[in-house]
């Protein structure tokens, strides 16, 4: 069973205009897509439909098999966590504190948590290399340290299905490519292949390499081409955002050059 | 663990502040008259009776439930807009309740008792809520924080060019009962009234214990929140509908007090303790309380022998030095 899956969607803010259209994508368990396409392409438009906030155009989204609008609020939670690179407030709460909202979709009114929620918080810092700080305040961490902890956050989550609109885009080249890594393993460890990532980026080469599918936006035509990596990189599809400029994309060694 | 300790010994602090309350006013009573009125032990005098249990215990009582309501107010509207500047008075909200309480004060002089109070209650929190609802209208339209204080003080303006012209208008004692009663004071409210003024300040502030849990999931933005399963836009209008039941009910009574309701909850966060709401509500309605009841006996305390300081010319000296803290330090509540 495909953790996500579209048919036919439009994604955008006018019904007129899609962004994005005619989208037929499926995302299997135990994959990590990368989505890639230039800026104002339309990738957070994607990542905001599918996330549910923003509404679609038209077309189906399912998670997890079953249909996104019949979803709670809450059993969505369960299915889907995000990752985001959004402003924060939360500055002053420290890392434990912060990774615990992602129990929060399993919690009552209170959010009281019980022994096990506090466990599954810990193996999350742990997977997410974080553990060491989790007395820490946000506000006191490198922005590649406060990454791992939204990431802790989204495990803690225990969804099948991850969303992250760029989130190596604050890091610098040692975090990113950690961030990467650290994704790749979470996918591979969880138990049954259940879990999968689709991420957008700008900063192709740390992602291409641990990417099992990737989603090229089309610009031209509105749609999006999805595929395992190998297929997607021989076909010409990653050159054709910036042809005329000269730049291409290299399989071999999984990013952009000039030619 | 430790929050717990630092708990009891903010409520510790409070009740010690009480006494201390009760004893100073415009009348110099001994400590044992005044244990005596309240208890109604002893052979007190009837004058010195109406002194304490009519004029000092609802003015302290008061002062006490304002700080508590203006303070869980404002920690509301800061994380509810994202805004650590945000605060009922300073964004407007208490001059959208005053222009309410103004057109009432200014329209019905002759309307008195418990209707006139109620009439009072219902138009400041219809004030107050106009002001919220722009507040809101332009939070969806601007990102920045910042330009959405603008907008907050630039309403409140707008409600005091509104309140001026009524005022233009008016009787000269209605100018006058205004004027007074926007120093903003802890001794408007009756004996007889102080049990409505606590229950429509109370149950409010109560009600935020709900919402501890999706407060901490907006402190990481509106998407994680959702993604958590919080229903975004009804928590948000929730919580400013109790900011504002919360501030319109203080200012009916007691005028436009300042800076309580922004500075209290920086207050409580700089305790060495969680910045969860878990802790931070409950620390910022005993703060709220204390800091009311410290404004109240700063206001009466050189009362013997020149009259009674007004609120709003204490909370500023309270409120002024935390923000500028704050805003000298702003790393430590935000990222980006």
């Amino acid at each position: 069973m495909s953790n996500l899956s579209t048919h036919n969607l439009s994604a955008g803010y006018d019904a007129a205009h899609p962004v994005l259209e005619h989208l037929d994508m499926t995302l299997e368990g135990g994959h990590i897509a990368v989505l890639i396409g230039p800026n104002g392409s339309g990738k957070s438009t994607l990542l905001r439909t599918l996330s549910g906030a923003l509404s679609p155009l038209g077309g189906e989204i399912s998670i997890a098999g079953r249909k996104i609008d019949g979803i709670s609020r809450r059993e969505l939670a369960r299915l889907m966590a995000i990752v985001t690179t959004d402003a924060t407030l939360a500055g002053g709460l420290t890392v434990g504190e912060t990774v615990a909202i992602g129990r929060h979709p399993y919690t009552g009114v209170f959010g009281r948590q019980s022994k096990s929620d506090r466990a599954i918080v810990a193996a999350a810092m742990e997977a997410a290399g974080i553990a060491h700080k989790a007395r820490v305040r946000l506000a006191e961490l490198s922005d590649g340290e406060r990454q791992k902890v939204m990431i802790a956050r989204a495990v803690a989550q225990q969804t099948p299905l991850l969303l992250m609109d760029e989130p190596t885009s604050f890091l610098d080249v040692g975090a990113r490519i950690d961030t990467m890594a650290l994704l790749r393993r979470l996918v591979d460890d969880a138990p049954g292949r259940t879990m999968s990532v689709l991420l957008s980026t700008h900063d192709i080469g740390p992602a291409y390499a641990v990417a099992d599918d990737i989603w090229a936006v089309d610009p031209a035509k509105h749609t999006i081409l999805t595929g395992p990596k190998a297929t997607i990189a021989s076909s010409g599809i990653l050159d054709r955002p910036f042809a005329g400029r000269g730049i291409k994309f290299d399989a071999d060694k999984g990013d952009y050059f000039a030619l | 663990m430790r929050s717990g300790i630092i708990l009891f010994i903010l409520a510790l602090a409070t009740a010690a502040l009480f006494p201390a309350g009760m004893l100073l006013g415009s009348v110099d009573l001994p400590a044992e008259v005044v244990f005596g009125a309240l208890t109604g032990r002893g052979d007190i005098d009837e004058v010195a009776r109406i002194i304490v249990v009519e004029t000092r215990l609802p003015a302290v009582v008061t002062s006490c439930v304002a700080g508590l309501a203006l303070a869980v107010a404002g920690l509301l509207m800061q994380t509810a807009f994202a805004n650590p500047l945000a605060g009922p008075s300073i964004m407007g909200i208490s001059t959208g309740a005053s222009l309410g309480v103004a057109v009432v004060l200014m329209a019905f002089p002759a309307m008195l008792g418990f209707w006139g109070r109620l009439a009072t209650i219902g138009s400041a929190f219809a004030g107050a809520m106009c002001v919220m609802g722009v507040l809101t209208l332009f939070s969806s339209l601007v990102k920045s924080s910042t330009v959405l204080l603008i907008v907050g003080i630039l309403t409140g303006y707008l409600a005091s060019s509104a309140i001026s012209l009524l005022n233009f208008f008016s009787t000269a004692e209605s100018v006058h009962s205004y004027v007074l009663w926007g120093l903003g004071s802890f001794s408007g409210v009756s004996l007889g009234e102080l049990p409505l003024f606590c229950i429509l300040a109370i149950v409010p502030a109560a009600l935020t214990s709900f919402y501890a849990k999706p407060l901490d999931a907006l402190l990481l933005g509106e998407r994680y929140a959702s993604n958590v399963g919080v229903n975004v836009e009804l928590t948000r209008t929730m919580l400013l509908v109790i900011s504002g039941m919360l501030t319109a009910t203080v200012t009916a009574w007691c005028g436009p007090v300042g800076f309580i309701g922004l500075a209290v909850p920086h207050i409580a966060r700089m305790l060495p303790a969680s910045k969860t709401h878990g802790f931070l509500l409950p620390a910022t309605a005993l703060c709220g309380a204390a800091t009311g009841l410290l404004c109240q006996i700063i206001s009466t305390a050189p009362a013997l022998s020149r009259g009674v300081i007004p609120v709003n010319a204490i909370t500023p000296l309270i409120g002024v030095p935390v923000i500028i803290y704050v805003l000298l330090r702003r790393k430590n509540l935000s990222y980006s």
